[in-house]
């Protein structure tokens, strides 16, 4: 430990030094873990409404298509006539919508926000590891992100192949008519790659070395752990999406062929290559979602998680699985079968063992519970049953020979929103309201929160259940207007009834909105404790100052003692020396 | 659910979709159980006054069997549907049967090229003719399909036939069908493929028997 100290001491001391620093160094250039994991909240937040607004306009090309699009008549042509969608343009829509959410929205603030935020206090330390890099990365993702859109600007529009980006599609510009758009987008993942690469090299170090004396490895909670294992993920995985991009400007611009089959290159290297990459990444970005959950769910409970080891377990189990199991979004692609892909097969179906045996231990968490459903609960509550939904439908499409009629129909759409959108949301929900007091100092309004978790549940089941019948009946995905086949025509009204949910759902995220920017400025203030949690961060101020604690705390037990019976009180914090015993008072 | 699916005319058809039924069933099952469990606790364990929550870890053996054993039982499912899935595909993508009737398929931005081999069997001869868009076939005989791409990918899509395959420039992938029903049937591209993708689609035209052999004389009149 004695690494470790240095290493705190040392960053304890720069912090004295910044304490009188200029509002550009505490607000802009802050080096502080808490302000940068707010930072990265707010541009999440941005995005999120941005990428939002995206998903609705593609919306209404797909329930009512070739209609002008309401209040998109500034839009110019060639991508908009008169309101009305090109389809060239709709498909930058679609691409822009998923690489926007994916890795500007839900990336920033599950791992960007929650893990600057949480690491260092949830671990009882002053900081992370490397402040400065922690900065770095903050300003590293943002000119990725105004590269990204910058690149509507450029003649002719911004990237259109999908935000799986398949080549000849993808390298070729006169193939999807896109030229600088696809480039900037390439270089715009490669930019935010530098980011999560530092973000995650920080995550791990900090993690490892500066835990509080007595947070061993088996008390950290648990969305430590599940950070922690993100952060790992990441480390291992995007540097294998950011070379296979590299490789695809090359082919763009430099006239290599990579993925060029007329120059000896192969269009299914980048497959391999992508989803190499592209399944963990489903799991980087779901696992903080879960583990957000995690942490939830036994505070309202009241009661210790259920299988702390056999989560932890289970979680290392499914994110090693996530790097052999790519080979499932390439069933179609020409698969032979017989041995690699039945490996792929049997592989991809196993995943669903340790994901039951998560989703089994949250839900035994509530078993004999003492439930409050306040608003955090409410959100985890809604993560966990998303979680579900969303898995037993990936049995389908795991199953190749099922997923030959479903893959890229909205089958797949469905699926992968019930996680991407539907889990990450509610996680994020969650965590804003969870640790809401801690980040601001104050609360947010419980009853609309509650309001807004009800109605966002219903409206999100509405819009990405239906998703799978019309997968179902063969309605492909990046269509721009499903009115242009025969056979889709009877499922028309299915597509106009998820355009009203999403539409309701779209405006019922303004309650969230609002509650967040009232409460931030006249949200009743809080204590240190409001929930009566156990974890470290409840313990520091509220908001923590600079250096969180007023001195380090000592870990005495796991992160989830609540209703022991040893305490006259129902939860025991971490950091608690000496119990209360019954008999003594 | 399955009662979504368009019309299957395939002969392999029908194992994907009781395939998709058997799976239907055991996640729906699966759903039921763990969002009925969910919904069931958070009423019946809900704050009361004077009750306090159990203090369980769920890490000795008596509590972890409640997890354990649902495990083992999805483990088992799991075996179950890989068993039946390695089955029917290998059924559909993998060993081509013996078959009289052969095309070639080239996709295009943003047409399906079809390449019939005319009165020799032969692709790649004199009498070779070639359709846009249209893929006429016998029924009740298995065809055997070519599938290249000039550009970028695509992918051939037959959704009567549960039929789906990918079609890359550089390379020949073979795939099989035997529709069991004449008529006209959708032949849409499923892979995005450019501004044109959504549109892009042919026709199978499959055939009752003196039909077709009218239209093989139609076009190749000896
Ligand atoms: C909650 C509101 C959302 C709605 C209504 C929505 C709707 C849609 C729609 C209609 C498409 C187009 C599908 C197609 O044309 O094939 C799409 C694509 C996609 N969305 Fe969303 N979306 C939402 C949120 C999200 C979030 C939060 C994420 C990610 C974290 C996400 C990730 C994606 C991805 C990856 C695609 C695929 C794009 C492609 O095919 O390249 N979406 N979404
Ligand atoms: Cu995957
Ligand atoms: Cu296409």
């Amino acid at each position: 430990m004695s690494d470790a100290s240095a290493v705190a001491t040392l960053s304890q001391a720069t912090h004295i030094e910044h304490g009188q620093a200029s509002l550009l160094r505490t607000c802009v250039f802050s080096t502080d873990h808490k302000m940068i994991g707010k930072q990265f909240l707010f541009l999440g937040i941005v995005m999120l409404i941005l990428g939002g607004l995206m998903a609705l306009m593609i919306r209404w090309q797909l329930a009512w298509p070739e209609t002008q699009v309401p209040g998109t008549r500034w839009i110019p042509e060639p991508f908009m006539t008169d309101g009305r969608m090109d389809p060239a343009f709709y498909n930058a829509l679609f691409t822009m919508h998923a690489t926007i959410m994916v890795f500007f929205a839900v990336m920033p603030i599950l791992i960007g926000a929650f893990g600057n935020f949480l690491i260092p206090l949830m671990i009882g330390t002053r900081d992370m590891a490397f402040p400065v890099l922690n900065m770095l990365s903050f300003w590293t993702a943002v000119p990725a992100a105004v590269v990204m859109l910058a690149s509507f600007f450029v003649p002719g529009g911004a990237a259109a192949a999908g935000w799986t980006a398949y080549p000849p599609l993808s390298a070729v510009p006169s193939y999807s008519g896109v030229d600088w758009g696809q480039n900037l987008w390439i270089i715009s993942l490669a930019i935010l790659g530098v980011s999560s690469m530092m973000g995650s090299i920080n995550y791990i170090t900090t993690i490892i070395n500066m835990r509080a004396p007595g947070m061993t490895l088996f008390h950290l909670p648990l969305v430590i752990w599940f950070l922690f294992v993100t952060a790992i993920l990441l480390l291992l995985a995007l540097p294998v999406l950011t070379s296979a991009a590299v490789m695809l400007l090359f082919d763009r611009t430099l006239g290599t062929s990579f993925y060029l089959p007329e120059g000896g290159g192969e269009p299914l290297l980048w497959q391999h290559l992508f989803w190499f990459f592209g399944h963990p990444e489903v799991y980087i970005v779901a696992l903080p979602a879960l583990g957000i959950a995690a942490e939830i769910l036994p505070v309202f409970a009241r009661k210790p998680i259920f299988g702390y080891r056999f989560i932890v377990y289970a979680l290392i189990t499914a994110s090693a699985l996530s790097f052999i199991v790519w080979g499932h979004h390439m069933y179609v692609s020409g698969m032979d079968p017989r041995i690699l892909g039945k490996v792929f097969m049997v592989l991809t179906i196993a995943i669903s063992a340790p994901f039951s045996l998560i989703a089994l231990n949250l839900l035994a968490t509530l078993w004999r519970g003492s439930i409050k459903l306040s608003a955090p609960m409410l959100y985890a509550i809604g993560t966990l049953s998303l979680f579900i939904s969303g898995g037993l439908g990936g049995i389908f499409l795991g199953s190749p020979a099922v997923d030959i009629p479903l893959h890229d129909t909205y089958f797949v759409v469905g699926h992968f929103h019930l996680i991407f959108a539907g889990v990450t949301l509610f996680a994020i929900f969650a965590g804003v309201s969870y640790w809401f007091p801690k980040m601001f100092g104050r609360s947010m309004n419980e009853t609309i929160n509650k309001v807004h978790a009800v109605l966002t549940f219903v409206t999100l089941q509405a819009v990405f259940f239906p998703m799978h019948l019309l997968g179902v009946g063969g309605m492909m995905r990046r269509i721009y207007n499903p009115l242009q086949y025969d056979f889709l025509q009877h499922l028309q009204p299915i597509n106009v009834f998820i355009t009203w949910s999403a539409i309701v759902l779209g405006f019922a995220q303004i309650l969230f909105v609002i509650n967040f920017f009232w409460s931030l400025c006249a949200g009743k203030e809080t204590e240190r404790n409001p929930w009566k949690a156990n974890t470290l961060e409840w313990t520091a101020p509220s908001p923590p100052p600079h250096g969180n604690f007023d001195a380090i705390p000592v870990v005495c037990r796991g992160p989830y003692e609540y209703s022991s019976p040893e305490a006259t009180q129902d939860y025991l914090p971490q950091d608690l020396r000496f119990v209360q015993t019954a008999s003594q008072a | 659910m399955i009662g979504w699916f368009p019309e299957n005319i395939s002969t392999y058809g029908g194992s994907i979709d009781s395939l998709f039924s058997l799976i239907f069933y055991i996640t729906g099952g699966a759903f039921i159980l763990t969002q009925g469990t969910l919904l069931l606790f958070l009423i019946r364990y809900r704050r009361r006054d004077g009750r306090k929550a159990a203090h369980i870890h769920g890490d000795r053996p008596r509590e972890a069997a409640w997890t354990m054993v649902p495990l083992l039982i999805v483990l088992v499912l799991d075996f179950w549907i890989d068993y039946r899935g390695a089955e029917t595909w290998a059924m559909v993508k993998g060993q081509i049967p013996r078959s009289e009737i052969q095309v070639r398929v080239t996709a295009k931005q943003f047409n399906w090229e079809i390449l019939y081999p005319g009165p020799d069997g032969r692709l790649g001869t004199a009498d070779d003719l070639q359709m846009e868009n249209e893929l006429h076939v016998p029924v009740n005989k298995v065809v055997r399909v070519s599938l290249r791409s000039k550009d970028v990918i695509h992918s051939f899509f037959l959704p009567n036939l549960r039929l789906k395959q990918d079609c890359l420039p550089g390379r020949e992938i073979q795939a099989w069908f035997e529709a069991t029903k004449p008529g006209r049937y959708e032949l849409p591209c499923a892979e995005l493929c450019g501004f044109g993708h959504s549109g892009m689609r042919g026709w199978l035209i499959v055939h009752p028997d003196s039909e077709y052999t009218r239209w093989l004389s139609e076009h190749w009149p000896s």
